[in-house]
């Protein structure tokens, strides 16, 4: 056997790493593998191009400062932390803040068509728990135009060969190769918890593989299908997460669980409308008469009530996300002031979100991708009607643990293989995925920029890894994988075996009724106790589903079955995170418990799987996690990193609040400053 | 409840292209804001059909975001090429009519409603759909572009790669191997940009011949079905002139 190489291992395989997921994080990390000289295998449920990266709206920041506002990263970095509750590492965040300009800069030479000044630089719209205009877009459709610029960079990398030590082409390998409608399964790890690669299945054929991979990242974005209808694509069941879980990877902040507030309720999903609406100057409104039997735009101005803008008239419309959402269940549950419907004699659950007062052309321009999702799926013109929204789940803050190195200055050290790393050795995360960027909260335009700079990040941290490994994953024993993968047949064929009573999809609206209902806007310990002891009883059931369908082609429905399980104990660790958390804290809301208490929850939920009763699954918080990163053993502590902006109280009442301490610092440096 | 309004489906099952095709009926409970997805999704919690009374395997179906950002869930409802995300019940069948829902027929049957569109992705190869970059490291900011040079691209950069134009192509056929619109349409695209058309060339020699541009019989389906009201018969036109144009000259100037 020859020796291993940069490219080939001792046994002459080419060396690949496995991105698991095609959406903006998976696609950057593959990007920057490739660039580095890293062949990459990606597996993705749906082909890349339809992730739900697609489904992002509004936009991107970064604080670039065409506008001669004085906007800066070190702002953004105050903002992002302030705006998370202070939960959120800073120096990942100061990694990412001052990358941001260069990241949109990268996407407009990609070819991203940004919205652009009459000058033809790159336009800049407000969002959510700023004052600043941050945020970069491409319309209303902004991930879905950065989905496409990556995935196009990606084909190119996929027509592209892998060449060997001397430079040559090495006949039919190219720098990546996807498998597309292939779902995650298990990781391999072997004897010393080093993962090695993965288990998946071919979701035409369902046929069962093991792929090696000297590195696996996955980027397979957020669990909201949990909550049954939220604003996330179907395939967002967090069932790689779950898997990964399960087999030991720590899973940090879960019962973080973002709402968004301006939402299209339906049948089978809720749809998005962006907060660049408020953002390009909507407005949110009930009125002022709970009994308001007009439409929307017959009710006169002065009988409305704007009671985000009455409440916080520093950040108006545009406080972040938790806040904004607390404020429309309030007005609606509580307050019984949701816009009133004469046929039905009921408030409903709705508040207006009015853009009739802007110019058409404006709208059209700058937000059509929304306003015409609300036309074809509501049949009302928004461009005439204010329009009718409520809350949906929308993101998760937390995720699975990673690690990070901080550098001298407060930032990451570029490239250090703990960036992204999860507690196994060889295991990464990015993007929605991960836990690290936001905190208690995220504030809009930033997952868009969380998921492409965690590929960033990851992309550098792997290659340095793989370089420093010892024995290749294309070196293990093949007995390795052999197992692996028979492990996971095994636990197929008894799925396609299962013939009880329940139907898993029956079951799926159930654990979705619990969680929606008491693990989302507001939480009560009484309430989460039934929550956690109804999703035991749903654990014990998913275990006697009938699979419907036992067809040895594409199958649906047991490849459901799989994606439920994994689900219920996902929902376990968030329904029992907020169960433990007894504060309150940006998307973690309890109404006993009203106030943050740094002194006993500054820091990072930290959840590890383990066996409970009945053959049920059990959460196992810990304070710390350990692992060993080739041959350098690494402890990290649950303390929260508030190096960069120190902890304060968080209130959007006072305009410029989020942001204090840096405009100090720059009063500080009269050089710098501008506004 | 015998009076609560219900959804008729109709829907092909194929088990793989090689057996035999059936239709099976199925009821399901209307619902406020009801599209065909969820009519689908009703159905397999309950996958009982109206003709047989028996439980069959559930209706496999490809579907993702659902409000028609992805392009998966495109199949033909009542006789027409759209994605069912966006195919609302009431309008569909504003008096409960039975509606029938089929494979796309211009790419290979999977299963059930779904087939396999990777052709399309390859052609996005086949065109260099991209921009060539030199890499992600900091270069500094982009070409300027004018705003109305965005409002060109922009619309033709929504193209979901969702096969709509394809099956509603007369071109596109068995004995035939021509491109697509959609493909093509990206050759406009690309060549827009101020770096992208430093590689026109090579794109427009990509869709140069009766595979590409000459494939095209002016049929105009293409923009009737387009659910993102693509121009795709202007990039066509335009790109036929363009690779005439370099067919003729392109010898004085390479």
């Amino acid at each position: 056997m020859a020796a291993k190489t940069a490219i080939r291992s001792e046994s002459g395989k080419v060396r690949r790493v496995i991105v698991v997921g095609g959406g903006l994080g998976g696609l950057m990390t593959a990007i920057k593998l490739c660039e580095a000289g890293v062949p990459v295998d990606i597996f993705s449920l749906v082909p890349v191009k339809r992730s739900h990266s697609v489904c992002a709206q509004g936009g991107i920041n970064a604080s670039v400062n065409t506008k001669g506002e004085g906007d800066s990263p070190r702002i953004h970095l105050e903002e992002t932390s302030y705006g998370g509750d202070f939960l959120a590492n800073q120096p990942p965040i100061k990694g990412m803040t001052d990358a941001a300009p260069g990241i949109v800069y990268m996407l407009d030479r990609m070819g991203v068509p940004f919205n652009r000044t009459p000058e033809g630089l790159l336009d800049f719209r407000r969002f959510g728990g700023t004052l600043f205009h941050r945020t970069a877009f491409a319309g209303a459709t902004t991930g879905q135009q950065l989905l496409y610029a990556l995935d196009e960079q990606v084909r190119r990398y996929e027509t592209v060969d892998v060449e060997d030590e001397n430079g040559m082409a090495i006949p039919g390998e190219k720098m990546v190769r996807k498998f597309e409608f292939w779902d995650m399964l298990s990781l391999i790890t072997d004897g010393q918890g080093v993962c090695r690669g993965i288990v998946a299945q071919d979701l035409k054929s369902m046929q069962i593989e093991a792929f090696p991979g000297d590195a696996v990242c996955l980027a397979t974005g957020g669990p909201g299908i949990i909550f049954g209808k939220s604003t996330n694509s179907v395939i967002n069941t967090g069932t790689a997460a779950s898997a990964a879980y399960q087999q030991g990877a720590c899973y940090a902040n879960g019962e973080f669980i973002q709402v968004h507030p301006t939402a299209i309720p339906a049948a089978d999903k809720l749809r998005l409308i962006s907060e660049s609406a408020r953002g390009e100057g909507g407005r949110v409104w009930v009125p002022k008469n709970p009994k308001e039997a007009r439409r929307g735009r017959d009710v006169p101005e002065s009988e409305r009530d704007y009671f985000l803008e009455r409440r916080y008239p520093g950040y108006g419309t545009l406080v972040p996300r938790d806040i904004a959402s607390r404020e429309l269940f309030l007005a609606c549950f509580h307050e019984g002031r949701g816009v009133f419907t004469s046929r039905t004699g009921k408030n409903e659950n709705e508040v207006y979100l009015d853009l009739t007062h802007i110019p058409k052309p404006t709208l059209k321009r700058k937000l059509a991708g929304i306003l015409e999702i609300y036309e074809k799926f509501v049949g009302e013109d928004p461009y005439e009607n204010p329009m009718r929204v409520f809350p949906a789940v929308h993101y998760s803050m937390g995720g699975l643990w990673v690690d990070f190195e901080r550098s001298a200055d407060g930032g990451l050290v570029h490239g250090s293989p703990r960036n992204q790393a999860t507690n196994i050795p060889g295991l990464y995360a990015a993007g929605e995925v991960d836990y690290q960027y936001h905190g208690a909260n995220r504030l809009g335009a930033n997952s868009l920029l969380s998921c492409i700079w965690g590929g960033m990040a990851a992309g550098p941290a792997i290659a340095s890894y793989r370089k420093g490994m010892g024995k290749s994953a294309y070196d293990c024993s093949s007995s390795l994988f052999d197992g692996a993968k028979k492990r996971e047949q095994d636990k197929y064929d008894a799925i396609l075996k299962m013939d009880g009573a329940e139907n898993p999809f029956e079951l799926h609206g159930e654990l979705a009724q619990h969680m929606l209902i008491d693990v989302t806007i507001e939480r009560h310990n009484d309430r989460l106790d039934k929550v956690l002891a109804a999703i035991d009883t749903l654990e014990e059931r998913s275990r006697k589903v009938n699979v419907l369908d036992t067809s040895s082609r594409m199958n649906q429905s047991a490849q459901f079955v799989r994606h439920l399980q994994n689900m219920i104990v996902l929902a376990r660790v968030i329904a029992q995170g907020a169960r433990n958390r007894d504060e309150s804290r940006g998307a973690h809301f309890k109404p006993a418990f009203k106030e943050r208490d740094d002194a006993n929850w500054l820091r990072t939920t930290m959840a590890m799987h383990a066996d409970g009763a009945n053959g049920n699954s059990a959460v196992n918080y810990v304070r710390e996690v350990s692992y060993n990163l080739n041959g350098q053993q690494v402890n990290v502590s649950d303390a929260v990193d508030v190096s960069l902006v120190k902890p304060r109280p968080r209130k959007y009442e006072t305009a410029g609040a989020a942001s204090a301490t840096a405009a100090d610092d720059k009063k500080a440096a009269p050089a710098t400053a501008s506004t | 409840m015998s009076q609560a309004k219900t959804v008729k489906l109709k829907i092909k099952r194929q088990e793989s292209a090689n057996t035999e095709a059936r239709y099976d009926r199925f009821e399901v409970p209307w619902l406020p804001q009801m599209n065909i997805i969820s009519a689908l999704m009703e159905v397999r919690k309950n996958p009982v059909t109206c003709d047989s009374k028996q439980k069959v395997a559930p209706v496999n179906w490809e579907s993702n975001c659902l409000e028609e950002v992805c392009g998966a869930c495109t199949m033909i409802i009542n006789g027409r090429v759209r994605q069912a995300c966006t195919a609302l019940i009431d309008q569909v069948a504003p008096s409960g009519e039975e509606i029938t829902l089929e494979p796309m027929t211009k790419f290979p049957l999977v299963r059930d409603l779904v087939v396999d569109r990777s052709r399309m992705f390859n052609d996005l190869k086949t065109v260099k759909a991209w921009v060539q970059l030199d890499g992600t490291h900091e270069l500094g900011a982009g070409p300027r572009q004018s705003p109305e040079n965005q409002e060109e691209a922009y619309p033709l950069s929504r193209c979901m790669t969702c096969g709509s134009c394809l099956e509603a192509c007369p071109q596109v056929n068995d004995s035939s191997n021509f491109i697509g619109p959609s493909a093509i349409s990206q050759v406009r695209l690309f060549n827009l940009h101020p770096s992208g058309k430093m590689h026109a060339k090579e794109r427009l020699e990509a869709v140069m011949g009766e595979d590409g541009v000459a494939g095209c019989g002016k049929a105009q389906n293409c923009v009737e079905v387009c659910p993102k009201e693509i121009p795709l018969v202007d990039s066509i036109t335009q790109v036929s002139r363009e690779a005439t144009k370099h067919l003729l000259f392109g010898w004085l100037f390479s």
